[in-house]
């Protein structure tokens, strides 16, 4: 039987206030156990929530950027159950009427074929709610620690239609919602700190039914890799079930990323009854039209309207225009570059996304850390598009201006180390015709049809000039005096 | 009672019983008078009601908690304040404060084991505003556990008795507050009220009270029972105690969001009006069944009272009124059970001192902490929010609070205030209802109304019914007619003495 | 409605409340009671009236996104029944 997957992802995202979303507490990551849990926080007896004007103008931010509709008024309500990482023995959640209703995100993907496609992701809604508390597992006298410095931190949970198909596009939806929480400022999104946590709902059917199967959810797929390895666990799982004739019971998973595998941690049948309502602490959550609007004025350019202007400016392939729009950094640092070049803009692509990208990935840097300004890369790439050095060669300046030779400086290092490509038609042809001299054999070989003899005299031009030799040139010239 | 050692002993150079018995039914006015005259210091006037706490609370169980060396040490400070002419109104008198607002320093119950042993770290808006004014806290007062009851029998500190009569209730869940006050062993105190709980203790014990339009009180600090029925006021003598009382208590905060924005204003200013042309709104729903005869005296007796100043009545209805019982009995419940989840034994209050696992320790720790009325009610807000039943019970309630908001609305385009009985019956006997929780329910009938429509609800004393139990006069205003309602109660106290009359063996 | 024994105890399981089997006896006959005073509100008619949650009309107002809280934790954990390096400590929680 041919099976397809249908994935559903709920994203948390957790705000980048100052704040807490109900309380005036700090909300920095790595603060001593407790020391950022004020009354609010822990809940003590008579204290009231207030709600953060900052974490609802984010959430603002994000339904303007999905295109959704900002609800006013939105309700705040309460989820009730006990753990001893809440404190109120409720979570502070939105249900009917979360702020953001709708919206969609737009995914793009190389298909096996190589072909780029698109695709549209509907969002169902995003709410605003305050994450809970740690539970610390290590041994503290056989029992366990709670540290409520992480409760009350907003989060806005982004809920997607059962729109993906496969744990790829899966992926390349929660990359798009990542890098859009972070374009728009948001959300730092840094994933080790929990900052940005996916659940997963998976459920499979037979190739060309309609109607969805039972899904079960995967809770806090922290990386991108542990969500494409969870949904492919999970959807194998799910099928080899049906295909022995069992049934699927709707349920809530854990990934278990040890042994990559997932795991029941509650069913259906014991699923906890919330017991929402209206939270009657907080009041209709109104957000009016002038606000909107100010909001919408600050926002920067959207990564899918930059990627739109950059494939029709610069004749970018979409896959391209996308990994340059991934974050504002990136697309900031394209900008500066191809300002400077404006001629050359896949040249610049093409260096951006691979040798930058390749040595910040190495080296676990981010763009904005980047030992080489645009200013410095486009001296380089300026190098490579007006034939001073050859694109290998280039690699190799490249390599000090990173280490921060001669300040980055690409002219100097090409001076200093003599890396000047020779593109003299005098000096090259000479060249050639002393390695046509010296490797008759190579020459007959070559008139008698065998291909390969070319370019082993092109490597000898190479390796005489010691890669300085303008390759454009040295086969140009080579094939004009062999055919002589 | 929870006393603390002595720090400061109370100076004993003047005349003690003169003072006592001049002190214990004069107004807050008058005592502010003493005060800034000199003629008594605060450290004088708190030794003398701590004096009398000790004397009498053994027999009323009016407090929970007195801490004599906090107390006197404010006393201190209310004198230098005196001293150095930073006097307010109420700077230097002792004011009794209901278990339900959190005090720093001071054992914060809430009527319950569950608090037993919370001190808490933090001051509610309302003590921090008491503490501004430069008042004394006397102590604070026992409490239907949690504010759930309306016989002050459910604390775990024991039931309150009534100063009229030993073997009554004071009514609750302000019992210890309403007793403090009838028995003057505070010269006023404060209350708060999700059902009744200011004015059918106050009713019960002969004094005045009034709660709020909703919001005016910060209920920030206050813990909380039903928080969208919940608001704190006063509990004094008079309508013009009241009224000192509510310039300090009422005022936004900041840090409860249904706390209202307003200017501010003072309760006192329309005290003097005459009643000429009051139109006084009688629903037919209240004088129909239900009442007993005594009170039902006694109200029509104060009405004709106010017809004699100048009022006049009319007829109007409250239709849905009826229905304010099971709608309150869905919401408040619904709230508390989420609202009382919090108390989990992790952060602070009781733990069990024995359990298995997590889940045993919640689930001992809470049958332990809580009483029989406080399960009984969190059970009830549980089930009506549970799968399946939201709609019919949590829904329903919430459009039939709706419904009898709009009698109000209509009933207020015909009338300038609404009067009635503010119990069906007085103090009933200690132990009478305590085992019929549906029985115990009825008696908050006529009040409960109010809190669902968030209207300001006041009780004063109208003299007294078979037994020589007092009868309480139930005055509802419109949205923020706080003042209006002070006047309209002041003028009857101008005429009547009733709110200054006293249990004879409490005359020392 | 009707409640059944296995409501009062599927409702206290959900309240972390433990009852034993004569509470739970005593609970059913008491909540009965109460919810045949309840039962009062399904006479009406309110399909055309709108919930009302608050008892005021009022929206809910905005705190600026500052920190105004500083660490308490000592006088927090002074009154906690069992903590250790800053932590609340609770019966092993297992996953």
């Amino acid at each position: 039987m041919q099976w397809e997957i249908v994935i559903g992802l709920e994203v948390h995202t957790q705000l980048s206030t100052r704040s807490k979303i109900f309380s005036g507490a700090a909300t920095a990551f790595g603060a001593a156990p407790n020391a950022q849990a004020c009354a609010v926080d822990i809940a003590l007896p008579g204290v009231l929530p207030v709600l953060n004007r900052g974490a609802v103008e984010r959430a603002i931010r994000l339904g303007l950027a999905v295109g959704a509709k900002i609800n006013s008024p939105s309700i705040f309500a309460r989820k009730n159950y006990f753990y001893p990482d809440l404190p109120k023995g409720y979570q502070i959640s939105q249900y009917e009427l979360p702020v953001v209703a709708g919206g969609s995100v737009k995914i793009i993907q190389i298909d096996s074929n190589g072909n780029e496609c698109e695709k549209t992701i509907r969002l169902t809604r995003a709410h605003l709610e305050e994450d809970a508390g740690k539970s610390l597992h290590e041994d503290f006298q056989g029992m366990t620690g709670i540290d409520l410095n992480r409760a009350g931190t907003p989060l806005l949970e982004i809920v997607s239609e059962p729109d993906m198909r496969s744990s790829a596009e899966a992926v390349a939806f929660a990359k798009t919602l990542h890098s859009l929480v972070r374009w728009i400022d948001i959300c730092d999104g840094n994933m080790q700190e929990g900052s940005f946590r996916c659940d997963a709902n998976v459920s499979v059917r037979p190739l060309g039914a309609d109607k969805l199967g039972t899904r079960c959810e995967i809770k806090n797929l922290n990386s991108f890799r542990f969500l494409e390895k969870a949904i492919d666990y999970e959807a194998r799982r799910q099928m080899e079930i049906l295909e022995d004739g069992g049934t699927i019971r709707q349920e809530t998973r854990l990934y278990d990323s040890d042994k990559n595998e997932t795991r029941t941690m509650r069913s259906k049948e014991d699923a906890q009854d919330y017991r929402y309502f209206p939270d009657p602490d907080l009041l209709p959550l109104e957000i009016s039209e002038d606000w909107i609007e100010r909001v919408r004025a600050m926002l920067p350019q959207l990564p899918e309207a930059k990627r739109s202007s950059y494939m029709a400016a610069y004749g970018l392939s979409a896959y391209d225009a996308g990994a340059l729009t991934a974050t504002r950094e990136m697309a900031d640092y394209f900008e500066n570059t191809v300002k400077l070049l404006p001629a050359q803009a896949k040249l610049c692509a093409n260096w951006i996304m691979g040798e930058v990208s390749g040595h910040l990935h190495k080296e676990v840097l981010d763009i904005a850390q980047c030992p080489v300004s645009p200013a410095q890369l486009a001296g380089l790439l300026l190098r490579i598009s007006d034939g001073i050095v050859s694109g290998k060669t280039a690699k190799d300046v490249f390599d000090a201006m990173w280490r921060g030779e001669c300040d980055g400086n690409a002219d100097i290092i090409i001076e200093s180390k003599g890396l000047k490509q020779i593109s003299d038609a005098g000096e090259i042809e000479q060249l050639i015709a002393g390695i046509l001299a010296a490797n008759p054999q190579q020459v007959a070989d070559y008139r008698n049809g065998k291909e390969r003899a070319f370019n082993s005299l092109v490597g000898q031009a190479m390796k005489a000039t010691k890669g300085k030799a303008n390759p454009a040139q040295v086969n140009e010239v080579l094939k004009k005096k062999l055919t002589e | 009672m929870r006393q603390h050692g002595f720090g400061i002993h109370p100076p004993l150079f003047y005349d003690l019983s003169r003072l006592a018995n001049a002190m214990l039914n004069s107004s807050l006015k008058q005592l502010s008078t003493l005060l800034a005259a000199k003629k008594i210091s605060s450290v004088e006037l708190t030794g003398e009601f701590l004096k009398r706490v000790k004397a009498l609370n053994p027999d009323y169980n009016a407090f929970i908690t007195i801490d004599e060396k906090i107390s006197l040490a404010q006393a201190q400070t209310a004198d230098a304040m005196i001293a150095s002419g930073q006097a307010q109104p109420l700077t230097g008198i002792p004011i009794a404060q209901k278990d339900i607002f959190c005090t720093k320093g001071w054992l914060t119950t809430c009527g319950s084991k569950m608090l037993s042993n919370f001190v808490s770290p933090y001051d509610a808006g309302v003590i921090e505003r008491f503490n501004a004014a430069g008042a004394v806290n006397i102590g604070k007062t026992n409490m239907d556990e949690f504010a759930m009851g309306s016989s002050n029998e459910t604390s775990f500190y024991g039931p309150v008795k009534n100063p009229w009569d030993i073997t009554a209730v004071p009514g609750g869940s302000s019992g210890g507050s309403a007793c403090a006050v009838a028995a003057r062993m505070a010269p006023a105190a404060t209350g708060t009220d999700t059902g009744g709980s200011i004015r059918q203790p106050a009713a019960l014990c002969g004094i005045s009270g009034i709660k709020p339009t909703y919001g005016l009180v910060s209920r920030y600090g206050m813990i909380a029972f039903a928080s969208s029925l919940d608001q704190g006021g006063p509990m004094a003598k008079s309508a013009e105690d009241l009224a000192l009382m509510l310039n300090v208590m009422t005022g936004f905060d900041t840090r409860d969001s249904t706390s209202l924005q307003r200017a501010s204003e003072d309760y006192m200013r329309d005290l003097a009006k005459p009643l000429q042309g009051l139109r006084i709104g009688l629903p037919k729903e209240y004088f129909v069944a239900g009442m007993s005869a005594d009170v039902a005296r006694a109200v029509e007796a104060a009405i004709t009272e106010y017809r004699r100043l100048g009022a006049e009545t009319v007829e109007v209805s409250l239709p849905n009124t009826k229905l304010s019982i099971p709608v309150y009995y869905v919401l408040a419940p619904a709230e508390a059970s989420s609202n009382l989840s919090r108390f989990d034994g992790v952060r602070y209050g009781h733990r069990a001192p024995e359990y298995t696992n997590l889940n045993d320790m919640y689930q001992k720790s809470r049958a332990q902490g809580f009483g029989a009325e406080v399960k009984r009610r969190i059970l009830i807000g549980t089930y009506v929010l549970s799968h399946g039943y939201y709609d019919a019970y949590y829904i329903q309630a919430q459009k039939l609070r709706r419904l009898i908001a709009q009698d109000f609305a209509a009933a207020f385009a015909q009338c300038d205030i609404i009067m009635g009985p503010t119990t069906p019956t007085t103090a009933f006997a200690l132990g009478e209802k305590s085992g019929n929780p549906v029985q115990m329910y009825l008696s908050d009938t006529y009040t409960i109304a109010t809190n669902l429509a968030g209207l300001p609800g006041m009780s004063i004393p109208a003299g007294f019914g078979d037994n020589n139990r007092p009868v309480g006069l139930h005055i509802i205003g419109n949205y923020f007619t706080e003042a209006q309602m002070l006047n309209v109660a002041h003028q009857y106290q101008q005429v009547t003495d009733w709110h200054i009359r006293m249990p004879d063996k409490l005359i020392t | 409605m009707s409640l059944s024994l296995d409501d009062i105890k599927r409702v206290a399981n959900l309240a972390c409340i433990e009852v034993s089997e004569t509470e739970a006896a005593t609970a059913l006959i008491q909540l009965s009671g109460i919810f045949g005073l309840i039962e009062q509100m399904q006479a009406v008619d309110t399909s055309a009236i709108e919930p009302m949650s608050h008892a005021q009309d009022v929206v809910q107002r905005l705190r600026d996104d500052t920190v105004t809280e500083s660490d308490q934790r000592e006088l927090f954990q002074s009154i906690a029944p069992k903590t250790e390096a800053g932590l609340y400590l609770v019966p092993k929680v297992i996953e």
